[in-house]
């Protein structure tokens, strides 16, 4: 737990000084739900994407989505669409306003929002319980947003 | 179609042909001992009636085993907890030395207290959980010390509060004193705290018989409370389920015995108005 924390820590950190243009969670311009710009300029890992999707630690996509194509990852859940074809239905800038905050696309979603740091009732500090301090970022770093976009623009039908 | 409707229709495609994700919730009845009878599912209360028309005992979204294990008072690992408040009901204690049992005779004559909590209680001007009043005669009519909110002998105590009330509805009142209690807590079960910004009614109301991760997700009632986890091999009060609830939402929970989780007790149990009492259930 501890290591995968620090190795989450130090890919942000990475992510963060190698690109100096990266775009801040508050200033991401979303268009009808959608988001054009990239937020770090770098092209997205689909690999990495698939990783952050099915891992507990980072996206959890599939504690609410099932992917056929993960189907090694244990217990997906049912509470959102099955995202196989998701790369037929959304353009990428689609999909990168999904990940980022589907709320924006979904009107009240229970989607949560994965690159966004402020507007929350009562943030805690991960999973502690407690409360949020002035180290509290978005869920995934702007690259992991673009590794997971990237993911998900190769689930075609 | 706008970008709404289309993601929910693709959703709801999707949903259907998911298989395994979805699952029902049983079919089954409960009768403990063969001779306690438990109403798992009836029909909801007024109050929720713009929002379901059923409400179902967590009971019925656990797997067979787990249910057949409350089935049966031997089987019932929460049982053992339920003798622990027992002899504590008949332990004398505090300054005053005198037990529960001198005041209230036996545990058994408390059948029927357990439904109607939380309620407001007159003398004390305030909506009072089970473990309020609990405290509240240990510390000012037996001259003892209060028990920890969701400590160990706290928890054995509502044990066997709830045991002796198994079978009977639960009545928790909604209107009068305990109004606008039951307004606050209804708001707290709607807000979407914490980073991933959900509610309890996110999950235990429009998603309940679907699955999260592993997961099947229930209507969060809480008539089976205390609940004997075989996650943890415990007793768990229900405010530290309530308070693992808010924490999974990566939010600063509130503190078990605070107002507002007073307050979310009180609409909660409401919610199960209508269902047996069923505590201590087993859950996984
Ligand atoms: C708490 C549950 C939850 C989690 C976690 C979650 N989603 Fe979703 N997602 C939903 C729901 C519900 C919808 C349906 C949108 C709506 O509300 O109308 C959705 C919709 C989507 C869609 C559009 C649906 C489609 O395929 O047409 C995509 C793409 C998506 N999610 C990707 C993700 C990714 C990637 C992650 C992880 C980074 C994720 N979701 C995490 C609940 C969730
Ligand atoms: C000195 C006498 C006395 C002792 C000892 C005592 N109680 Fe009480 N208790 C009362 C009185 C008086 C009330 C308030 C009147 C009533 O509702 O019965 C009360 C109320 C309660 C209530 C609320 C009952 C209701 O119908 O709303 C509970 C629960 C309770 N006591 C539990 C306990 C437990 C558990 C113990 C032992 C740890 C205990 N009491 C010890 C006198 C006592
Ligand atoms: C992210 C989803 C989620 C949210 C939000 C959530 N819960 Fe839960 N809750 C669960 C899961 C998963 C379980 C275990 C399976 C089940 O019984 O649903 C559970 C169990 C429960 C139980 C135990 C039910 C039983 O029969 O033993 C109660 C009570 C409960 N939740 C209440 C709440 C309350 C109150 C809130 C809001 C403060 C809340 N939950 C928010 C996921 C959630």
């Amino acid at each position: 737990m501890k290591i995968s924390v620090m190795a989450l820590v130090a890919s942000v950190g990475m992510a963060a000084s190698a690109v100096a243009a990266e775009i801040a969670p508050t200033a991401v311009t979303y268009t009808d739900g959608a988001v054009e710009q990239s937020l770090t300029g770098v092209a997205g890992n689909p690999e990495e994407g698939a990783k952050i999707i099915g891992s507990k630690k980072l996206g959890n996509c599939v504690a609410c989505h099932q992917v056929t194509a993960l189907a090694d990852v244990p217990w997906q859940g049912g509470i959102g669409p099955v995202l196989d074809g998701a790369g037929d239905r959304w353009s990428e800038a689609e999909l990168r306003g999904i990940v980022a905050n589907a709320k924006m696309m979904f009107e009240g979603t229970m989607m949560p929002a994965f690159y966004k740091d402020t507007g929350f009732i009562r943030p805690g500090k991960a999973f502690t319980g407690e409360a949020a301090d002035d180290t509290l970022g978005p869920l995934l770093s702007a690259q992991q947003v673009e590794d997971v976009v990237a993911y998900l623009a190769t689930l075609k039908d | 179609m706008n970008m709404l409707t289309r993601g929910l229709a693709t959703g709801m495609m999707a949903l259907f042909a998911a298989s395994g994700a979805m699952a029902e919730a049983a079919d089954d009845n409960l009768v403990i001992n063969g001779e306690i009878e438990i109403v798992t599912r009836t029909e909801a209360p007024a109050h929720l009636s713009d929002t379901m028309d059923e409400i179902m005992s967590g009971w019925l979204f656990r797997g067979e085993e787990t249910r057949a294990m409350e089935a049966d008072d031997f089987d019932n690992p929460g049982m053992i907890f339920v003798e622990q408040g027992e002899e504590a009901w008949n332990t004398a204690e505090g300054s005053e030395g005198k037990s529960c049992a001198d005041c209230h005779g036996a545990s058994s004559e408390m059948a029927g207290v357990r439904p109607v909590y939380p309620k407001y209680v007159e003398a004390a001007g305030e909506v009072r959980t089970l473990e309020m009043q609990v405290n509240d005669c240990r510390e000012n009519r037996m001259g003892a010390e209060k028990w920890d909110y969701t400590g160990g002998e706290m928890v054995n105590m509502v044990a066997l509060l709830s045991s002796v009330s198994r079978g009977l509805p639960v009545n928790v009142a909604i209107d009068g004193p305990a109004q606008s209690t039951w307004e606050k807590g209804k708001e707290i079960y709607y807000t979407r705290f914490g980073q991933l910004e959900l509610s309890c009614a996110n999950c235990h109301e429009d998603n309940y018989g679907n699955m999260i991760r592993a997961d099947h997700l229930s209507q969060g009632q809480i008539n089976g409370f205390p609940t004997y986890r075989l996650k943890n091999n415990k007793l768990n009060a229900v405010q530290s389920r309530f308070k693992g609830c808010v924490r999974d939402t990566r939010a600063e929970t509130f503190k078990p015995g605070s107002p507002e989780f007073v307050a979310l007790e009180l609409y909660v149990g409401s919610r199960g108005n209508g269902l047996s009492v069923e505590g201590p259930s087993v859950r996984n």
